[in-house]
């Protein structure tokens, strides 16, 4: 299931959720993303995240399929705030159910990779100098690319 | 008609979220959608000089040769940031 939305949530009702009493399930991993009130060595008080409604739930549910194809898992949750969000604020979850835990935390990284070069949203900061767009990071795409071939 | 959608800092950059316009003659693929766009005049120039621009077709990110027919959405953006 994916979930786009501005409102904040709550990580243990969403793992509850996820598990929702399957006794199949032996490990669940769940990555948590928060802003941070420092980026590129300045302060940032404040981000702005836009997207593309209806490709990115397409976008992640993609995601979330090849995930499902490279490993057996049995369910995965990813929710995605947009809106304006403060330092501390959570950001991003991805929790991944499966039987065992290599599965869970293989596929929870793969997600989180996939999606922060896949997934059509954009940051803006807001820093003591104006709003500026965030650049995209090398390095987020060399974290995608080595889940490939 | 297309519709063609900006986003981020590529829709400030050219002033406009979104708009429709018939297919134009010769066009085949993204690129030859934002030549044709660039070539309107009006400050549109400045899409030919973005660097690092992005597309989507009906909603997949794809490449610039990606082909265009009528009653496609085409989006074009900055590299995603999400996460």
């Amino acid at each position: 299931m994916v979930r786009v939305q501005e409102e904040d949530f709550e990580v243990g009702a969403e793992l509850q959720w996820l598990r929702r009493g399957n006794p199949g399930i032996g490990a669940v991993a769940c990555f948590v993303g928060l802003v941070r009130d420092v980026n590129e060595g300045g302060a940032v008080r404040a981000m702005t995240l836009e997207h593309y409604p209806g490709m990115t739930e397409k976008a992640l549910e993609a995601i979330v399929g090849e995930a499902r194809q490279r490993w057996a898992i049995l369910d995965v949750l990813v929710i995605h705030r947009v809106g304006r969000l403060l330092p501390t604020d959570q950001i991003v979850l991805v929790a991944v159910a499966g039987a065992h835990r290599g599965e869970v935390f293989a596929a929870c990284e793969f997600i989180m990779d996939y999606l922060k070069t896949r997934a059509p949203f954009w940051k803006s900061e807001l820093t003591p100098q104006g709003t500026h767009w965030v650049d995209a990071r090398e390095a987020d795409d060399q974290a995608a690319q080595r889940w490939s071939g | 008609m297309l519709t063609v959608l900006y986003f981020a800092s590529v829709r400030e950059k050219l002033g406009l979220a979104a708009e429709e316009l018939p297919l134009p003659t010769g066009v085949q693929d993204v690129a030859g959608l934002i030549d044709y766009l660039a070539q309107r005049g009006g400050g549109w120039e400045r899409l030919a000089g973005i660097r690092n621009l992005r597309c989507a077709v009906n909603q997949q990110m794809v490449a610039f040769d990606t082909p265009i027919k009528e009653g496609d959405e085409v989006a074009l953006f900055p590299p995603v940031t999400g996460g």
